[in-house]
């Protein structure tokens, strides 16, 4: 190895190429590749920003309005408004509910396929997920449609009062007038997500050395203690990438979430109430609005404002990492 | 991205191909005498037909049309069009076995037929609107406008919604939010839900513009939006004192009908003989667009649906109403 960097320097010298350049070439297949990759992502965020400020640019929409609640693109409407807080807080609303639903879930899994489980019942649920991860999002969102929206308006049609012992009633709720709602969404998901949560905080469990095990264990801790005060706190930042892994691809889901979610394009009331999420307003107007126009320069800036979540996010797991590396 | 890759690289493919297609309008001998049955006489009243004068193609009367030319032509757009678009296009393939046509017939919505014919990426842009409502004047002009059939739209709700009709006014008085319960409207105690489509889609500005004369619609926790046709039957069904609008090839499918109630609207059934009559108002022209003055197989495909094999067979049939006598 030594020898082949140190031929480097004489390279110019030579008129033909020595064998220790040619068998350069797959390396050079390799960088090629991996610019490339780098170059189309730079080239897809350069289209998506240029886009995304053409309604600010050229249709001339002052910045501030994004955040406005009003979401009225019709041109030939007297009060036109291109805000984008209904979707962004749709986005957002849902995807934290399904974080909360399944976080707990799926960490739990992972401990018990890490620490608890027995050889033939990890043979079991292993495959399994993998299945889940295969089940494409539009057999979740039909299953939703067909089985979660009419349960939640036949059970749940009254209002629902949220009540404490002793206190009484603290709060009350309307009831789902339709069973599109962001709790539906937020459940679609939450399913969905499981498996990204489950599998990366299963590697990171299994990445905690044997010796802090055994360790633990010869000091006479429960198990439950052992996976409490040694597993959860060593493999905490590897369980918080996946909870952000999770929240990408919560954020990032269009199909399952718009079948159940209503596509209310107003600020979201409660969760038994229709909501609406960037990704699906997208995809809605986008096949009926026409390049140019300010209604599809709106459609991009969402697309931006998705992107710069996901950026958010991927930034957020690497500092994650880095203190992961540091500690 | 694969995606996209395919579609250029099918569109280099059908470009090649249109170039190198010899245009010998040879019609075979076994297909000319196609379903030359007259079109229906029901109450065709000609001013429901009067959009079709703007049509560049004239077809001066439903005549057989069939000329078999080679090629591949790409259509884009309307989803309410499509089912119509469709059939007639696999109806001359299958009339015309040896001229090698190919003839693609893709959704997408009004918006994207309209944007593609204006790039040129389709030869035939389909939509419910007009260009001229949609794209900047100097790309509409360059459009050419065959207004091929009249649809029509009916509003239908749940079955547990006992009402059969709407007045104008009540309808405006729905969709806008001042009436909430379909109480009001001598239906039983029951809250309405709005399903709308997209706000921009061709159904819902054609509703907007013919039935709510402009109102602003309700927004809130008692409206949905859905994407589709097919969606919003599904929400239709799903949802109790829900009401939406939806294409009339769509609700007499047989697999719909019997899961919908659909209303007269001021007392008028929604049929295509009133549509055809004109008494009927929710109803507009389907347009097919062409970049230019349409050649070749794109030619003969437009000419084929303003004759009698399209418009005296498959638009009754479909439930659309023709726009040629």
């Amino acid at each position: 190895m030594a020898q082949m960097t140190a031929a480097y320097p004489a390279r110019g010298l030579r008129a033909r190429p020595s064998l220790t350049e040619r068998t350069d070439l797959p390396q050079r297949v390799v960088f090629a590749a991996a610019a490339s990759m780098i170059f189309i992502v730079a080239l897809l965020l350069a289209f998506i920003a240029w886009q995304g400020v053409q309604l600010f640019v050229k249709d001339g929409v002052p910045v501030g309005q994004i955040l406005s609640p009003t979401w009225q693109p019709d041109s030939t409407s007297p009060d036109v408004s291109f805000g984008l807080l209904p979707f962004i807080a749709g986005t957002v609303f849902v995807t934290v509910v399904a974080l909360l639903i399944s976080t707990p879930v799926s960490v739990g899994l992972a401990l018990f396929l890490s620490e608890v489980a027995p050889r033939w019942a990890r043979a079991i649920v292993q495959p399994a997920l993998e299945i889940f991860v295969g089940i494409p999002s539009v057999v979740w969102g039909w299953l939703g449609i067909t089985i979660l929206v009419p349960f939640l308006s036949d059970t749940f049609h009254g209002d629902i009062a949220l009540g404490l012992p002793i206190v009484g009633t603290v709060a009350t709720i309307p009831g789902f007038l339709t069973g599109f709602s962001w709790l539906a969404g937020s459940l679609v998901l939450s399913i969905m997500i499981v498996p990204t949560i489950t599998s990366v905080s299963y590697d990171a469990f299994r990445a905690v050395p044997q010796e802090l095990r055994t360790g633990s264990l010869a000091l006479g801790t429960t198990r439950w203690q052992t996976i409490r005060h040694v597993l959860i706190p060593s493999a905490l930042t590897g369980v918080l990438t996946a909870v952000v892994l999770g929240m990408t691809r919560a954020a990032g889901e269009a199909l399952a979430v718009q079948m159940v979610i209503g596509n209310s394009p107003s600020m979201p009331a409660a969760i038994t109430q229709p909501v609406t999420t960037l990704t699906s307003q997208i995809t809605l107007d986008m096949g009926n609005t026409v390049f140019g126009e300010p209604w599809q320069d709106a459609l991009w800036t969402m697309s931006l404002v998705l992107l710069l979540m996901s950026i958010t996010s991927v930034v957020l797991v690497r500092l994650i990492n880095k203190r992961r590396m540091g500690a | 991205m694969l995606n996209g890759t395919r579609r250029i690289g099918a569109l280099a493919i059908a470009a090649a191909l249109i170039v190198g297609a010899c245009s010998s309008a040879a019609a075979t001998p076994t297909a000319a005498p196609v379903t030359a049955a007259p079109a229906t006489p029901t109450a065709m009243a000609m001013d429901s037909a009067t959009p079709a004068a703007s049509a560049s193609v004239a077809a001066p009367a439903a005549a057989p049309t069939l000329s078999c030319v080679g090629g591949t032509v790409i259509a884009s757009g309307s989803t309410a069009l499509q089912p119509l678009i469709d059939a007639a296009a696999k109806q001359y393939v299958k009339d015309c076995p040896s001229a090698g046509a190919n003839i693609t017939v893709n959704g997408g919505g009004s918006g994207t037929g309209l944007s593609q014919v204006a790039a040129g990426s389709v030869q035939i842009g389909d939509s419910d609107v007009t260009a001229a409502s949609k794209l900047s004047a100097a790309d509409a002009a360059k459009l050419v406008d065959h207004v091929v059939a009249r649809q029509g739209w009916i509003v239908v709700t749940d079955k547990d919604v006992t009402v059969t009709s709407l007045t104008t006014q009540q309808n405006i008085d729905i969709w806008t939010g001042k009436i909430t319960n379909w109480k009001a409207v001598g239906g039983p105690d029951e809250s309405i839900v709005l399903i709308f489509r997209p706000a921009s889609s061709g159904t819902r500005s054609t509703f907007k513009k013919l039935v709510l004369g402009g109102a602003t619609e309700a927004t809130g926790g008692q409206t949905l939006t859905e994407d589709s046709n097919g969606a919003v039957t599904t929400a239709v069904t799903k949802t109790k004192g829900a009401v939406s609008v939806i294409g009339f090839a769509y609700y007499n499918d047989p697999a719909n009908k019997p899961l919908l109630n659909g209303l007269q609207l001021d007392g008028v059934d929604a049929t295509v003989a009133n549509m055809a009559g004109g008494q009927y108002k929710l109803a507009a022209d389907g347009h097919m667009y062409t970049n230019g003055q349409p050649t070749g197989l794109t030619q003969a495909f437009l000419d084929y649906m303003l004759g009698t094999e399209v418009q005296g067979t498959l638009i009754p049939s479909l439930s659309y109403a023709p726009v040629v006598k």
